[in-house]
């Protein structure tokens, strides 16, 4: 891969393939599983990685849920990772992640990194995206996934 | 002046503590402050070396028995939350 091309992808965090809006889960192992399937249908990871998340919710409590209704989702590099993938989908209803100050969640973010510093990059653009306001509204407003992903990869 | 070290904390030191580094680094170049800031995952954290640390409330239990202050941040994403509670605490170590 050249360069150009490499920082071509790096630009573009999310495809329509990983993200989905509205999706309907009965809880928050729903709403990871739901989630982490986008990650593994889209080849950024084994099926064991969705576990992995679970389990890392139950052993270490709730604190991937980092901001009021967002929760971003992760495990290690060693939990099944094939590549760097980011994933994002919005619930028709909110669940509980058991996060008593920031419950509940309508934003589930998961990402999947084959090391500890590959994906950074990536991750700070996410942060810069989301700590507008205004990008959380029209996430959580958003009805049609090409024009969300315009609006998620236009953040520089 | 000894050098501060400001440490973040999250289970894997590769999702949410960097999140929370990149905003508590925004607060700090707002206020000019030249400090070192680092993340650290939940079985490392406790053998570095760190004169403040921020986490999250299931995170902070850890550090129940350390001697440095401990900053418990609801919101990672919110520069104003950061601001609020690291700088009085900073400006405490500074001062010392």
């Amino acid at each position: 891969m050249t360069m150009s091309e490499n920082k071509k992808n790096s630009d573009k965090i999310f495809s329509s393939d990983v993200v989905r809006l509205k999706v309907d889960v009965v809880d928050w192992q729903g709403a990871v599983r739901a989630s982490g399937d986008l990650l593994v249908n889209s080849g950024k990871c084994l099926p064991e990685y969705i576990d992995a998340m679970i389990q890392t919710v139950n052993t270490m409590g709730p604190y991937m849920v980092i901001a009021p209704g967002l929760a971003l989702l992760h495990a290690r590099p060693g939990d099944g990772v094939l590549m760097n993938g980011f994933s994002l989908i919005t619930l028709k209803a909110p669940v509980e992640f058991g996060a008593p100050e920031n419950d509940p969640v309508d934003i589930v973010i998961s990402f999947c990194a084959i090391n500890q510093t590959t994906h950074i990059a990536a991750l700070e653009k996410l942060a810069r995206f989301l700590r507008q306001d205004t990008n959380l509204t029209l996430l959580r407003q958003a009805l049609n996934v090409e024009n969300l992903i315009t609006a998620l990869n236009s953040q520089k | 002046m000894k050098n501060i070290r400001i440490m973040t904390v999250c289970g894997f030191g590769l999702g949410t503590s960097l999140i929370l580094k990149m905003t508590l680094d925004d607060v700090l170049a707002r206020h000019h402050h030249n400090v070192d800031t680092f993340c650290s995952d939940a079985d490392t954290a406790l053998g570095q070396q760190f004169d403040l640390v921020l986490t999250s409330v299931e995170m902070s239990e850890m550090f129940s028995e350390v001697d440095v202050p401990v900053v418990v941040i609801q919101n990672f994403l919110s520069v104003d939350e950061v601001e609020e509670k690291v700088l009085p605490t900073l400006q405490a170590i500074i001062g010392e």
